[in-house]
């Protein structure tokens, strides 16, 4: 597909580097030029120097031609004219990046936004950010949560702890010793993900992920003793726009929320639009100020500043004094597998989830025929996928047992769910048309469900 | 450095140009020429043995190429093809001196067209048509051929793109670098096509249509006659002149009709620079020369035909302009210096670089003028990238070094003239071809010694791959694993 991207930052980085893998053609319009030459020179896109808003520009682009304009300029509204030109003069499909509450925050006032300018899509990377951290924060016990199916199923990924019961344990034992239904899909050793077949053989660190309904996870999760209780009071470092929004979803789901910012008239802002939190002004990078305002009797410190570094560093001092659960938000990929080093396990990238969002979308529209691609999240940081497809009629394996089907290699079925019920699949399960079926693959790309035959 | 991947692209290019050495085996067929097709069929099994080697034991999944990278890559390439290319000849003994042979084929990848050969017309056809085939692949660029062919090494391709593509800046017309190399050999084919259609229809035979549209083609220059072209007919001569002016011509300006973007396609400046240095070149060269002239539409063609044939960088002939009036020679040797425009496949300054360095120029004036001015450079109404005015100066810089370094060896070697040392470099650097005096039209680079020989390969391949390539590919610094 022809996709122009406006505005090559640190979103619009991440998304050529997806979307360039998918093989999409890619333009990039940006008005620094100096920014662009270093897009061509790591990705192969076409460059124009200019206003993602004007005429000429949007021509040069080929916008006639394309298939998706996404507008990630820093500026909201340079963002939806662009989107809406884009529109009239031939784009397909509109993707805006809108992050201000303003605009999202009043659900009328938004939906008459979009219908007006046409967009496909309006995506918030603090508001999905603040979404996925806050469902973190319901399951402190994993370092990651994916929903499927409207949350009759879920994929979790736990790090392996060096007294884990599971350590050595192959996944024939496994299944033989816990009676719950759930299946080991994907472990990450090191930088290789495998995709475990029976004999496989866990190991202290491994990053596994799981799939099971939500109530057999807890269960597990209760016999393998790594159960956290839920948190209830939370510190947040950062006044960002993510914290704003965090901190409105967890205070209506009646926790305490205390948010240290170093901004005064920043504070002063979120103490009227949270009059239900505290707000504390001082600089999170003083220890004192941390231990002062009881760091130690948290459940839970998750750090949001705009600083990567700050946020690995300050966490790493967090988990050091035994806070159960610490976030921190990293969006350069190269810092994440670093904070991992220092023993962070769980860390949130906005930016990553924003370009999960749109890869998503550009697969469903390249996808028109065959199965409905219905989720995908890039999982084990980003070396798999997991991916969720409502079978249609027009696959042609169904009601064959799956131990008949020849899968690709480094491919599994994760779960079907057949109406209410959560299938953990056997060799012996079928699919049957209209069931959810959730696919983990490594190292490649999916895009119907077909593709994980042979 | 990169060296696995470096080394398995050039694997992979060193088969591509034993593929490539098919079309001289049919031509061998077709003209019953056993001796030649053998000595292809053994360098063709060579150049695979040592391709399949290499692309073998670099195979790597995930190459990084980055900038030192692409530099190396593509003088290596050129290198090895050069080497390659030049086996035929020194297997089949029509060529047997090595260095000879070595730089017939430079100056046939280069597209330069200077020949050691002093009677063209003994060598074989198939060797004939190898010669002026190495002219058609170098004039895109075999590196550029390689990339449309098979699937990217790596997303930062753009680093080859820019080593091999001639000019101060490399745009994309499509997002893909492998697009971009496609639409760009269609472009190429389907103009050369047009070109030996348009011969045949003049009566040219099928063979020296075709040999000489790939001289036009890739802007080189090797004829298959002592005079060159002029034994054809003047509608023959006028197709081949007229396709070199086309063949110098900007290929995003093609792309850009190709697609119905006129307006923009004419827009260029430098286009019209380009058409105007020639009209006027002609027309000057015409006054100089009109007494020796009976016919008017003669003197028109002759001009025409030699200033196309120099500021293109093919190096056809259809006179001896080596015993033109010094003005019209003085004339013909500034065009070699300007070339064509950039992104063609012709050789020289490049008529852009000229434009700007112009441009340049009267802005340091009117800074001299009004000290507090601001200016800045501006072509086709966009201002210039600081980094590229800086890099055009840097470049006309060491493109006089390193014409002076070259003229200065000539003249230690041997005691030809100043005219025939001058005219030499300038030819080969710029890939033109003939020079005067010595080494005029009617002549070749026979009397050169070895070590002049190897200095004007060299020359060649600085001049074909813009200088920098060949000039980091020497410096130690670029090997280092660190560096």
């Amino acid at each position: 597909m022809n996709i122009i991207i406006s505005g090559y930052g640190k979103i619009g980085d991440i998304l050529i580097r997806n979307l360039t893998e998918e093989g999409h053609n890619i333009v990039v319009i940006d008005k620094d030029s100096y920014v662009l030459t270093q897009a061509t020179n790591l990705y192969d896109v076409m460059c124009v120097c200019g206003n993602g808003a004007d005429y000429d520009t949007l021509m040069n682009a080929n916008v006639k031609n394309a298939d998706i304009y996404i507008a990630v300029t820093g500026s909201d509204e340079l963002n939806m004219l662009g989107c809406f030109l884009a529109r009239k003069l031939g784009a397909k499909h509109t993707i805006a990046r809108i992050r201000t509450p303003e605009y999202n925050d009043n659900n009328e006032g938004f939906n008459f936004l979009k219908q007006q300018l046409d967009l496909s899509l309006v995506i918030n990377p603090e508001q999905l950010a603040a979404k996925e951290l806050f469902n973190i924060l319901k399951f402190p016990s994993a370092v990651n949560i994916e929903h499927f199916a409207r949350r009759k199923f879920e994929m979790v990924e736990i790090i392996l702890k060096s007294d884990s019961v599971l350590n050595g344990m192959s996944l024939i034992e496994l299944r033989k010793k816990f009676s719950e239904n759930f299946l080991v899909c994907v472990v990450r050793r090191g930088d290789t993900v495998y995709i475990p077949d029976g004999n496989f053989r866990l190991q202290a660190g491994d990053k596994i992920g799981l799939t099971a309904s939500p109530a057999e996870i807890q269960k597990l999760l209760k016999k393998l003793s790594i159960l956290k209780k839920k948190a209830r009071n939370i510190m947040i470092l950062g006044g960002s726009r993510t914290a704003y929004y965090l901190s409105r979803l967890l205070i209506s789901s009646g926790n305490n929320v205390k948010i240290i910012e170093k901004d005064k008239k920043r504070c002063e802002v979120l103490s009227s639009l949270l009059p239900e939190s505290t707000v504390i002004f001082g600089d999170g990078a003083n220890q004192e100020v941390l231990m002062e305002e009881g760091l130690l009797s948290m459940d839970a410190f998750i750090s949001l500043t705009d600083m990567d570094e700050e946020n690995i560093l300050i966490s790493s001092f967090a988990s050091s004094h035994n806070v159960s659960k610490v976030i921190s938000k990293v969006n350069r990929t190269a810092l994440s597998n670093l904070a991992e080093k220092f023993g962070l396990d769980c860390i949130v990238s906005p930016k990553k989830m924003i370009s999960d969002v749109i890869v998503r979308y550009a697969r469903a529209l390249q996808n028109t025929e065959g199965s409905k691609m219905e989720t995908l999240y890039k999982i084990m940081d980003g070396k798999a996928e997991a991916v969720e497809f409502v079978v249609e009629d027009s696959f042609n394996h169904v009601n064959v047992p799956l131990k008949d089907l020849s899968l690709k290699p480094d491919t599994i079925i994760g779960g079907i769910i057949r109406g209410r019920k959560a299938i953990i699949p056997s060799g012996n399960d079928v699919i049957m048309p209209n069931d959810r079926v959730i696919v983990i693959v490594a190292g490649q790309n999916m895009d119907d469900l077909s593709d994980i035959i042979k | 450095m990169n060296t696995k991947t470096v080394f398995y692209i050039t694997g992979k290019i060193i088969i591509t140009v034993s593929v490539l050495m098919f079309l001289p085996v049919i031509t061998a067929i077709c003209y019953n020429e056993i001796h030649s097709l053998l000595s292809f069929l053994y360098v063709i099994v060579g150049g695979f043995a040592v391709g399949f080697v290499l692309t073998f034991l670099c195979r790597k999944k995930d190459g990084v190429l980055y900038a030192k990278d692409g530099f190396i890559v593509v003088t290596l390439a050129w290198i090895a093809s050069s080497v390659l290319g030049a086996m035929p000849f020194v297997v089949s003994g029509e060529i047997p001196s090595f260095t000879n042979a070595f730089f017939e084929t430079v100056s046939g990848f280069t597209t330069t067209g200077a020949s050691i050969l002093t009677n063209v017309e003994a060598m074989s056809k198939s060797m004939l048509f190898w010669r002026s085939f190495t002219h058609f692949i170098g004039g895109m660029g075999i590196i550029v051929f390689v990339m449309a062919l098979i699937p990217a090494v790596s997303g930062r391709s753009i680093h080859i793109l820019r080593a091999e593509m001639p000019g101060p800046t490399v745009d994309k017309i499509m997002p893909k670098a492998k697009d971009t190399a496609k639409i760009l050999y269609l472009i190429y084919i389907g103009l050369a096509a047009a070109e030996a259609i348009m011969l045949l229809f003049g009566g040219m035979p099928l063979f020296d249509s075709l040999v000489h549209t790939f001289g036009t083609a890739g802007t080189g220059g090797f004829g298959i006659k002592a005079n060159s072209i002029a034994g054809y007919s003047n509608f023959c001569q006028w197709v081949i002149a007229v396709f070199m002016v086309i063949f110098g011509i900007n290929f995003n300006v093609f792309y850009l009709l190709l697609i119905k973007r006129t307006v923009s396609a004419f827009k260029s400046s430098e286009l019209w620079t380009y058409l105007g240095i020639i009209a006027a070149s002609t027309g000057f060269i015409c006054l100089n020369i009109y007494s020796t002239y009976e016919k008017f539409s003669d003197l028109i063609r002759d001009s025409f035909f030699q200033v196309s044939t120099i500021i293109s960088t093919t190096g056809f002939s259809t006179v001896d302009f080596d015993k033109w009036p010094t003005f019209s020679k003085a004339l013909l040797l500034l065009l070699m210096v300007t070339g064509a425009c950039a992104g063609s496949t012709a050789g020289g300054i490049k008529i852009s670089r000229v434009v700007l360095l112009f441009k340049i120029v009267l802005n340091r004036l009117k800074l001299l003028l009004h000290p507090r001015a601001v200016c800045t450079v501006k072509v086709d109404k966009k201002t210039v990238d600081p980094d590229v005015v800086s890099g055009v100066t840097v470049y006309a810089v060491l493109y006089f070094v390193c014409i002076i370094a070259i003229f200065l060896i000539l003249c230690i070697e041997k005691s030809f003239d100043i005219e025939s040392n001058l005219s030499a470099t300038l030819a080969c650097f710029n890939n033109i071809g003939p020079g005067l005096a010595i080494v005029g039209p009617t002549a070749s680079y026979a009397g050169y010694s070895a070590l002049s020989k190897w200095v004007l390969s060299v020359a060649m391949l600085m001049g074909r791959l813009e200088i920098f390539p060949i000039l980091l590919f020497l410096s130690p610094s670029a090997w280092k694993k660190a560096g």
